[in-house]
């Protein structure tokens, strides 16, 4: 049977498609503003990309902050139960996941079953998940993947106030008007998420091993601050913006 | 003057008070605090009273949080240090 | 290639000064000079009353701000920086007003300019560019205690700007528009700016017009101060001062869930910091006059 998992995130929607435990399909597409649609978008392409149809998916589990709005699932799950699940899957020695996606960040404790036995959330402040990113990158005035190498060419620690998102952006202004070379402005920026998130995770405690997933997992930046500021090593899947989707698809294979 | 310096956001409100009338600038808290972040200094009416450093007033949540396990009793040793009394967390 | 788009979230700038003085009849010329992270002010004071002021935007660089600031209030008048005796600097950016001659935290500021502009005051609110207060003072206007909230850019009025941007609409026109509505969608619960700005989006999709969108925003962001200014209480009088005070649709509903009308302070609420600066100075003029004399 195919199973199917949807993650509707604040900015990309995620298909994975299962069989058995197979992976035979799956679709990444920016979300507009009607959630339903961009969910119908996802799903046609990831079944394209199986050559399947509607019609072959038995089960589609959707998780994610607009999983409500995904009229064609069968059943949903929160955003924790399925990271939990997802990483369960691809490294079962892990204990702690951090999750930072575009609208909001988690830490999550596992106990190697796909259990959650702790969690910690930011989802009220813009500063510390992904779209603080997008933010500066646009103060910038540069591409959002170039972020992160850009950051890495700095070895500076710049002091920034990296409280707000809404004046973090006018404090970027002014740091380029005062000159101040693009990569350490970069490096400030994400050193101010690894902070948030260092405190996040460090509410539910760090248990080895580490993983960390969403999408701003992909940026080299954030990865090397938050490598200086929780100390500990951690483990990166090849696609951390899918996990969540796979986890989804993990619990619509499995349920009854 | 109750001077509560912090903020609220959407994770909660964290204000840290220090009552300015008891405060008597004696500075054992600048000592006590492993963070640093207390500073005596002359206030607007000149008179020698604490503060928390102005750089770290948008952070006491973090600031703070090695002083706060999560279970189990907690000394904060500002708290603790000032003999009269003159500082409170609010979380 | 900056690209060319109306700035809605403009506000006025403007100086005013009193004809009816001669600065030269007067002893005691003393000035405060506010600048703040979104707009600078300044007020020149003789014997205690006020001479002029004016108010501008705050540019990139604080010193050029206080600068323009106080020429603002001296234009025309044949009066020069020297002829002020003294100075004193507040806001966010008092450390960086060259020709201070001392700073004072705009917190005592505030509440020294509101008590004087209307002698009954005892809570001050004051919603700035980038950050909100809430301030009790005595009757001579000291601070008893007082509540800041810098860290966030919702409440403030660089969050009222970027809505304005957002939907498009002067940001001398929210709060009327605000006000005329028949139907008020619920507060955006989002307490972040970034996050209000998806969910009004969201609502303009649901079929909700621009004024109730705002109208929403309006009412998010009084029930968001009265929860700052609950935690040090209301004594009366009290007064709204900053830039938000000017906007009637978060004033009105901040009234309406404390249950309390808040008073005029004139000449114009926003020059609190910078009147209560130029009291102070006044006061330290005094004193530096009596060791002198002594």
């Amino acid at each position: 049977m195919v199973a199917a998992g949807i993650d509707v995130g604040a900015e990309t929607v995620k298909v994975v498609l299962l069989n058995g435990e197979k992976v035979v399909g799956s679709s990444i597409v920016r979300g507009g503003l009607d959630r339903s649609k961009s969910a119908d978008e996802a799903m046609d392409e990831a079944l394209k990309s199986a050559g399947l149809s509607r019609g072959d998916v038995e089960r589609t589990v959707a998780t994610g902050i607009g999983r409500k709005e995904v009229e064609f699932a069968t059943a949903v799950a929160t955003e924790i139960a399925a990271d939990a699940r997802g990483v369960t899957v691809l490294f079962p020695s892990v204990r702690t996941i951090i999750d930072v996606g575009a609208e909001e960040a988690r830490g999550i404790k596992t106990d190697g079953t796909g259990q959650v036995t702790d969690f910690a959330k930011n989802e009220k402040c813009a500063a510390g998940v992904g779209s603080f990113v997008g933010s500066m990158a646009r103060a910038l005035e540069i591409q959002l993947e170039d972020m992160g190498p850009l950051s890495l060419e700095s070895d500076k620690e710049i002091p920034m106030n990296v409280t707000c998102v809404v004046f973090a952006e006018s404090e970027v202004v002014s740091l380029i008007h005062a000159k101040v070379p693009k990569p350490d402005i970069a490096r400030a920026i994400h050193g101010a998420i690894a902070t948030r998130t260092t405190s996040m995770v460090r509410r539910v405690g760090i248990e080895k091993e580490v993983v960390f997933i969403g999408g701003v997992a992909k940026n080299p930046g954030v990865v090397e601050s938050l490598k200086r500021h929780l100390g500990v090593d951690f483990l990166i899947p090849e696609e951390p913006q899918m996990v969540g989707a796979i986890g989804a698809a993990m619990i619509a294979a499995t349920a009854n | 003057m109750l001077a509560n310096y912090g903020y609220s956001d959407g994770s909660g409100t964290y204000y840290i008070t220090l009552d300015t009338d008891k405060c008597n600038g004696c500075g054992d808290c600048v000592t006590a605090c492993p963070q640093q972040m207390f500073l005596v200094e002359p206030d607007d009416y000149d008179d020698d009273k604490v503060v928390i450093k102005e750089a770290m007033r948008k952070d006491v949540k973090y600031l703070c949080a090695p002083c706060k396990p999560t279970a189990g009793p907690r000394e904060l040793p500002c708290e603790a240090t000032c003999a009269p009394g003159a500082i409170v967390h609010s979380w | 290639m900056a690209e060319q788009k109306p700035e809605f979230w403009r506000w006025h700038e403007y100086t005013w000064r009193d004809e009816g003085k001669n600065w030269k009849d007067y002893e005691m010329i003393t000035a405060g000079v506010d600048i703040g992270s979104v707009s600078s002010k300044a007020a020149v004071m003789v014997d205690g009353e006020l001479y002029s002021y004016s108010l501008y935007r705050t540019g990139s660089s604080s010193p050029d701000s206080a600068h323009k600031a106080m020429q603002g209030c001296l234009e025309g008048t044949g009066m020069t920086i020297d002829d002020i005796k003294f100075i004193v600097g507040t806001g966010y950016g008092r450390v960086n007003v060259p020709f201070a001659h001392k700073t004072v935290t705009e917190i005592a500021c505030h509440a020294r300019g509101a008590n004087s502009m209307n002698a009954g005051v005892r809570t001050i609110l004051d919603m700035g560019g980038q950050d909100c207060k809430a301030i009790l003072c005595d009757e001579r206007g000291k601070v008893q205690q007082f509540l800041m909230n810098d860290k966030c850019a919702a409440g403030t009025g660089r969050g009222m700007e970027v809505v304005s941007d957002l939907l498009s609409v002067p940001i001398g026109d929210i709060g009327p528009l605000s006000l005329g509505v028949n139907r008020e969608p619920p507060p955006v619960s989002s307490t972040c700016v970034v996050f209000a700005k998806t969910e009004a989006v969201g609502l303009l999709r649901e079929g909700f017009d621009v004024a109730e969108v705002l109208a929403a925003y309006c009412a998010a962001m009084a029930h968001r101060v009265v929860t700052l200014i609950q935690r040090v209480g209301v004594q009366k009088e009290f007064a709204i001062t900053g830039g938000i005070s000017k906007n009637s649709g978060v004033v009105k509903r901040i009234e309406k869930e404390l249950g309390v009308e808040a008073v005029e302070i004139a000449p114009d609420a926003q020059l609190a910091g910078a009147i209560g600066a130029a009291n102070f100075a006044k006061d330290l003029l005094a004193k530096q006059m009596a060791r002198a004399g002594g």
